[in-house]
């Protein structure tokens, strides 16, 4: 890491904060002074920590970003349901942003989310209030601005539910531009009790681009989330997910999906942390790589004392359809309680000759065969999704990538 | 329909059969018998191609063409059929959309339109009311999950729907209870048709009390020992098979 891109994001800083983002109160005033105070003291993580071995993130220090607005655009809200931006939402409800903004994904545990902090102004807030039940999902998307050359941009969203309020949400990352570009998001997702959340991230940026984010999600008693995140874009992503089941009887489900190739980068960190006794997470994430794409996965599993009757169960599966595609699987499990039922496996290979000569048997052409089973591996996971027309829009995506093309939807 | 000289084959450098030679005419039944180790199944897998299989000598004429020229996608759409001893699990595609592309792959190479959703599950029908089923697992993975008999049932199911001229049939008793095994051998009797040959491969006489074979062959390191009428293979029953290779070898 050197001094001089420090010096350049400070620099950035500092022009920022003396700018239009002078008029925010004094505690987000605050929450980016310390932000970027830590970015200053541990700057961009290298290949010599653990948590970023796999993934050099060099090109990213090396080169130099022009911090850019970030434009929301959000589909139609329903009624009684609050999707504004932070500037908004200040004004509109202030403790609420206040109260929670910040307090789950923290500055101090990722050099990327102190800088997110530090720069942090074009957010977006969706609030369901307490036992408001929405069935048609909230659409979010956020798209790497045009015109500025080299455009940096640090999205960041607060979804809050409250007590036993249910929605869906799908938020989305798009946008090609013809140089590099890098979006750093920060997503914090809170459930209040009883709450059920159903949300998807996709990213399907351009090649050129850069993405890394950071979803983290806390979740109260009896809360069930279902958090899906799939990857199509980006030259290099790097994606933490963290989830704390902070409350008993609280269930998370974490579907991720990766479909790669040529020489993307995609890098899954996951963390489960049961914090309270009674709660239940499975974690699935499947990997397509293609070309000589590279797929990181890191599952850590954490089961708190006193988090009894813990069930977690993670599985990380990849399939690497190229000799030069390659995957790096590393399940983590730390469990400090007796009475827990934690289960991991992972598998790093390439498709089945034997299921692959079943089909053709039947008559299916070797490289319909071959793009069936790769859909049938990546399907798997858009299955568990609950949203039938946001599980539609990634079956198409999908098909689209891997020369798929029938309609799978079946009559039976 | 099939005529088999000479025929050699090997996998991973091992020779498993040494020279068979078989006829099998238009609406046949051959029952295909031999102890474990025998060569029943990779002379069923080298006639639908697997490539894990290397034929190192003889011939095969299907259909007055070389079989062996042929890629499996373009036996099966010529009509070669192989209901697998352990049928393969593919997560992620249901049993239909398997089914349908499997057919319309074959329908494509037929010169017929492809089918849609709807259509197919008008032959889907059909076919199951003639082979007597429900559609209870046509929504499920393919055979993700499935029992050993439903797995079982699920080849004969696309038998049902492929139409071929040649099925053969690996071992589709192993592992049925008699009450399978009989709904099994009922599909299979249904789907008999004086231009349809089965090769049945199985270790057991047991299954050929339902499916009555034309004429039966015992295989026996990798070459055909002996062939009879179905009456051999109640001997073989009866007295197993060291007779058959003079003791010599044989468990």
């Amino acid at each position: 890491m050197t001094q001089s891109a420090i010096d350049r994001y400070l620099a950035q800083y500092r022009a920022f904060s003396g700018n239009g983002a002078s008029g925010a109160p004094a505690w987000l005033r605050d929450l980016r002074e310390q932000a970027i105070a830590r970015f200053v003291e541990t700057g961009f993580p290298s290949t010599h920590d653990e948590q970023w071995r796999f993934t050099n993130v060099r090109p990213i220090a090396e080169t130099p970003f022009t911090l850019s607005a970030v434009r929301w655009q959000t589909g139609p809200v329903p009624a009684g349901v609050l999707v504004t931006t932070f500037a908004e939402a200040l004004t509109r409800s202030p403790d609420l942003v206040q109260r929670h903004l910040g307090k789950y994904a923290r500055a101090a545990t990722n050099p990327f989310t102190a800088l997110g902090t530090a720069f942090l102004a074009d957010g977006l807030l969706v609030h369901v209030p307490d036992r408001l039940v929405i069935d048609g999902p909230i659409h979010v998307t956020c798209a790497i601005p045009a015109g500025t050359p080299s455009p940096m941009i640090h999205p960041r969203l607060l979804v809050v539910l409250g007590r036993e309020a249910q929605a869906r949400v799908v938020e989305l990352y798009e946008g090609d531009i013809p140089g590099a570009s890098l979006t750093n998001a920060v997503t914090e997702i809170v459930l209040g009790e009883g709450a059920r959340l159903d949300h998807c991230r996709v990213q399907r940026q351009g090649l050129r681009g850069y993405h890394v984010a950071t979803s983290q999600s806390s979740q109260a008693r009896d809360s069930r989330l279902v958090f899906t995140t799939v990857t199509l874009g980006a030259g290099l992503s790097r994606h933490d997910v963290n989830g704390v089941l902070d409350g008993s009887g609280s269930y998370f489900l974490l579907n991720g999906l990766s479909v790669v190739g040529e020489r993307q980068h995609v890098d899954y960190h996951t963390t489960i942390d049961h914090a309270q006794p009674h709660a239940e997470s499975h974690e699935y994430v499947n990997g397509v790589f293609d070309g000589a794409s590279h797929g990181v996965f890191n599952g850590r599993i954490i089961v708190r004392p006193g988090a009894q009757r813990t069930d977690s169960k993670q599985t990380n599966n990849n399939l690497l359809l190229s000799r030069d595609a390659r995957a790096d699987s590393q399940p983590q499990l730390e469990i400090y309680a007796d009475d827990v039922k934690c289960t991991h496996g992972s598998t790093v290979g390439p498709l089945d000759e034997t299921a692959l000569f079943y089909l053709r048997s039947r008559g299916v052409g070797a490289a319909e065969a071959r793009g069936l089973l790769t859909y049938g591996f990546a399907a798997e996971i858009l299955d568990r999704i609950e949203m039938p027309e946001v599980r539609n829009m990634l079956d198409g995506l999908l098909r689209e990538r891997l020369g798929v093309d029938r309609e799978r939807e079946e009559a039976v | 329909m099939l005529e088999i000289r000479g025929l050699h084959a090997s996998v991973e450098g091992n020779e498993i059969l040494k020279g068979v030679d078989l006829t099998v005419r238009a609406g046949e039944v051959h029952a295909i018998m031999g102890p474990n180790g025998s060569g029943k199944s990779t002379l069923a897998q080298v006639l639908a191609g697997h490539p894990a299989y290397q034929v190192t000598a003889g011939s095969v004429r299907y259909q007055g063409k070389d079989l062996l020229e042929l890629d499996p996608e373009e036996r099966a759409r010529e009509g070669v059929f192989l209901a697998f001893q352990y049928p393969v699990a593919i997560r992620g595609i249901t049993n239909s959309y398997f089914l349908r592309s499997a057919l319309n792959a074959v329908r494509k190479h037929r010169g017929l339109p492809e089918l849609d959703p709807l259509d197919f599950l008008q032959v889907l029908e059909e076919k199951l009311q003639t082979i007597g089923w429900d559609q209870s697992f046509m929504s499920r993975a393919v055979n993700e999950g499935f029992s050993g008999g439903e797995k079982k049932r699920n080849e004969i199911l696309q038998l049902a729907i492929l139409e071929p001229r040649l099925a053969i049939l690996d071992e589709t008793d192993s592992g049925l209870d008699i009450d399978a095994l009989k709904t099994v051998a009922e599909a299979v009797n249904k789907l008999r048709a004086p231009d349809r040959s089965f090769v049945v491969v199985t270790h057991y006489q047991r299954l050929l009390n339902y499916i009555v074979p034309d004429v039966v062959h015992v295989l026996v390191d990798g070459r055909i020992m002996k062939t009879g009428g179905k009456d051999l293979a109640l001997k073989l029953e009866e007295q197993g098979y060291d007779w058959v290779a003079g003791g010599a070898g044989v468990a």
